[in-house]
């Protein structure tokens, strides 16, 4: 595909020869993450001898699996040029709607859908208000961002929710065959749809489209607005999908509930090797860069490294994830 | 080297000697030479692809050359930056303005150089005086403390040469400065030209459009393929030898329309206006017909187009396909009913420069070739491979980018994405603009291609010959209004120039003054 980010001038990659077609496979940023994923567990089996015990390696999906599923929609949204800051809020609303709806006497499929419906409708007004008024994805969303998590904490104040039936606890907590997470599970099948969906279907290629020129794409007969107001929908589902997720694991619904993971997300997709201005990147990138974030954050905890360390060092991994491919292409310029 | 006495008590101002530049395994510049003299104009002529831009990027310090010197008043100096060329008295106008829409007028003329007072403070007071006396100069009625946004695209142009100037320049280049000006434009252009020319400084002019060429240039220089063909003086060469030069053959500037019979109507448009750009349009497109469209820039033709396609409402009129009303809410729409428009702006609007040839050929017509909503990569190669040769796309491959194609090319890969749609009405847009004399007959003969194959093909085109060479009737735009329109048979350039500036009484003596040359 053409769209892949590579890490060389795309002339060396072009040229048809067998040989540099297998060169070309190296120098791709997907190689670079296995490499990069590889040797965070070399180090975490060096470092802690619990590391390569597979329950514990599937539990520590767990972790993340959440973060993981707003990554997949996220990296949609990036490669269309936008971003959507809201997600974390969007997560505290839904999770605020799910401890309510729980007090009320819903059965758990229900809180699910609900979460699920909450989520969607909040993703609808991102994009409603960005495709009606044409207003860039970042301003709509910082704003909402705050309106999203507001009202959770109006609704909560310093309170929290933390009834809930009993078998919705199996939704987060739950393993298949005693291993396998749910959660984990949930996540797999997602990853799946979504990279079928960006690199085997009509719509993937128009969002790849739009996120290299809108105008021309446009232009083209792709139908751009709607494109992004169902992306911007598909971002806020998926979030609450991981909200009731999120709050099946924890037990607790409070209004700082995923406090700065928009952050967490977006750095996520970028070192996944999507082009934060849009118009490239691949989901098996973002879906190693998930992994990547995820063992390392679990090897760190491994040698119980402080938080604030491991914020430090996912810090430098992105600036460093980020800067190398520029200063090697600045390098191999003659 | 030269020949002639008047010339030769002159040493140049700038020379290039031997200058190489390569790009990976390309040369984009094989050992050329050129020479600027103090108060005269040089053409610099080539096809796209000739090597005029590196040239120019090369003598404005932004690329260094592998090889070869650049003498300035005989001393060879190396350029590194845009400020050593201004250090050096050379300043470029760009062919697209590149220029600061939301700054005043005195802030674009001295970005990069503005001027502080004792103390680091920025001199407005100063800034804004010699701004005024600039513009002052070249007589032209913009004040400095305008904000850009506000100005014409002309005007604009005038800020950058004014820019050009506030550097106290010994060479000032002009690329293709003309290329976003109207006729009138063009004679005030020629004014400022001949006043920097009796200023003594050295003007290096380029330009696709030969009439503009043999009105303004003293002497030219001519590329081909990177390299050094030839140089001399205007007066002692003609049209064809100057064609020759460029081309390595002798090609003539035909319009190879052919002859045919034109059916019933596709497509008729009825009082179509939206309240501020265009009004009252009516008009009629027949089967096998190409409809001229000609005006100058800003009269209204490409948004009247646009909104032919629906990139934009329309607030009154009605548009009937086959006779039937017709949806044009989207170009989604529009497509589905049989017409496409090959937008102006070929590289923000027409290609996605980052994907492939591939993938852009076959983006219009992407669901066609869907099954169900998966991508068909195979329907997608024979589609993509059967318009690379239709329309004889020079490329590797087609996993190559669009953005490492020629002018030339690009326009082939909008054109084919276009007709990979199998549409019955095609809007070309300036289908020609920017592109060399070669790639330009290639888009001619392919119009006549279509109409054979019973295509109809709206033209915009802002050349009058091209317009004149193609078209079986022209419609003439003026101020978002119909002017006039002419059928083939009573074509004649004076009649049309006139339409299209609203000077009907005087349009005998005007016309037939500005366009002599383009019209033989």
């Amino acid at each position: 595909m053409s769209s892949l980010p590579r890490l060389f001038p795309a002339s060396d990659a072009t040229k048809g020869t067998e040989k540099m077609r297998i060169m070309a496979v190296f120098k791709r940023w997907e190689f670079i993450l296995v490499l990069i994923l590889a040797a965070i567990c070399v180090f975490n089996s060096f470092a802690s001898p619990y590391f390569l015990d597979l329950h514990n390696l599937f539990d520590s999906t767990q972790s993340f699996s959440e973060k993981a599923i707003l990554v997949l929609s996220m990296a949609l949204i990036i490669i269309i040029g936008d971003i959507d800051l809201s997600v974390a809020s969007i997560i505290a609303l839904c999770g605020t709607a799910v401890g309510w709806l729980a007090t009320q006497g819903m059965t758990t499929p229900q809180l699910v859908v609900a979460s699920v419906i909450v989520g969607t409708l909040a993703g609808m007004v991102n994009g409603g208000i960005i495709v009606r008024f044409q207003v860039p994805a970042i301003v709509v969303t910082i704003g909402t961002m705050s309106l999203f998590r507001g009202i959770s904490y109006i609704i909560l104040g310093d309170q929290a929710f933390s009834s809930f039936p009993d078998d919705f606890s199996d939704l987060g907590q739950g393993y298949l065959g005693g291993m396998i997470p749910y959660e984990f599970i949930v996540y797999l099948v997602l990853a799946v749809v979504f990279a079928v969906f960006l690199h085997r279907t009509t719509y993937g290629r128009s969002i790849f489209a739009m996120g290299n020129n809108p105008q021309a794409a446009m232009y083209s007969g792709i139908k751009v607005d709607t494109i992004r107001f169902w992306l911007f929908t598909v971002n806020g589902m998926m979030a609450g999908l991981a909200a009731v997720l999120f709050t099946s694991r924890i037990g607790a619904t409070r209004p700082n509930m995923a406090l700065g993971w928009e952050l967490e997300v977006v750095a996520t997709v970028v070192l996944g090797g999507v082009a934060i201005t849009g118009g490239s990147g691949t989901m098996p990138g973002v879906i190693l860069s998930v992994f990547v974030f995820g063992m390392l954050t679990f090897g760190l905890g491994l040698v119980n490294v402080p938080g604030i360390i491991m914020t430090i060092i996912t810090g430098c991994m992105l600036i460093g994830a980020i800067a190398t491919p520029i200063i090697v292409r600045k390098l191999s310029r003659p | 080297m030269i020949m002639n006495t008047a010339d030769q008590d002159k040493n140049p101002v700038l020379a290039l000697q031997g200058i190489k530049k390569h790009f990976g395994g390309v040369k984009a510049l094989d050992g050329v030479t050129l020479n600027l003299y103090a108060g005269q104009v040089v053409a610099l002529v080539g096809e796209n692809g000739a090597g005029k831009s590196t040239a120019v990027k090369i003598m404005t310090g932004i690329f260094r050359p592998d090889a070869g010197t650049i003498l300035i008043n005989g001393e060879a100096v190396s350029l590194h930056s845009t400020q050593d060329a201004w250090k050096n008295g050379v300043t470029a106008v760009h062919q697209e303005t590149v220029m600061f829409d939301d700054l005043s007028v005195a802030e674009n003329i001295f970005m990069g150089h503005l001027e502080n007072r004792r103390g680091g403070l920025l001199d407005w007071a100063g800034m804004n005086r010699r701004a005024a006396q600039i513009l002052l100069e070249l007589e032209s009625d913009i004040r400095a403390d305008m904000l850009l946004n506000n100005l014409s695209v002309a005007q604009k142009h005038m800020v950058e040469i004014a820019r050009a100037l506030s550097h106290d320049s010994k060479v000032v280049i002009m690329d293709e400065p003309t290329a976003a000006l109207s006729q009138q434009e063009i004679q005030e252009l020629y004014k400022i030209i001949r006043r920097l020319q009796a200023a003594g400084k050295a003007i290096l002019y380029i330009s696709h459009k030969f009439d503009e060429i043999f009105a303004i240039a003293d002497r030219y220089t001519v590329f081909r393929d990177g390299c050094f063909v030839g140089e001399g003086r205007i007066a002692d060469v003609n049209e064809d030898e100057l064609v020759r030069l460029m081309v390595g053959r002798s090609v003539r500037q035909l319009f190879p329309k052919p002859t045919v019979t034109i059916g019933g109507p596709v497509l008729e448009v009825q009082g179509l206006g939206n309240d501020r750009e265009f009004e009252d349009i009516s008009f009629t497109l027949h089967k096998g017909e190409v409809l001229g469209f000609y005006g100058l820039v800003g009269a209204g033709r490409t948004e009247l187009m646009e909104a032919l396609f629906g990139l934009k409402p329309v607030t009154h009129g009605a548009i009937l396909r086959n006779g039937t009303p017709m949806a044009h809410g989207s170009p989604r729409a529009v497509i589905d009913q049989g017409i496409v428009y090959v937008p102006e702006d070929r590289q923000h609007s027409g290609v996605i420069l980052p994907m492939s040839i591939r993938n852009n050929l076959t983006l219009p017509s992407i669901r066609a070739l869907a099954t169900g909503i998966f991508l068909n990569n195979a329907k997608e190669k024979a589609l993509s491979q059967q318009f690379r040769e239709r329309l004889s796309i020079k490329c590797a491959n087609l996993d190559q980018k669009v953005s490492d194609l020629s002018g030339g090319n690009q326009q082939k890969v909008v054109i084919g994405k276009w007709l990979a749609t199998r549409p019955d009405i095609i809007v070309l847009d300036e289908p020609t603009k920017g592109i060399d004399v070669g790639s330009k007959s290639a888009v001619h003969a392919f119009i006549g291609d279509l109409v054979k194959q019973g295509l109809s093909v709206i033209m915009v085109s802002s050349e009058l010959p091209e317009v004149m060479g193609m078209a079986d009737r022209i419609i003439v735009m003026h101020q978002g209004r119909i002017a006039r329109s002419f059928d083939r048979a009573t074509f004649s350039a004076e009649a049309i120039v006139a339409a299209a500036t609203g000077l009907f009484a005087r349009s005998s003596q005007e016309g037939a003054h500005a366009q002599t040359s383009s019209a033989a």
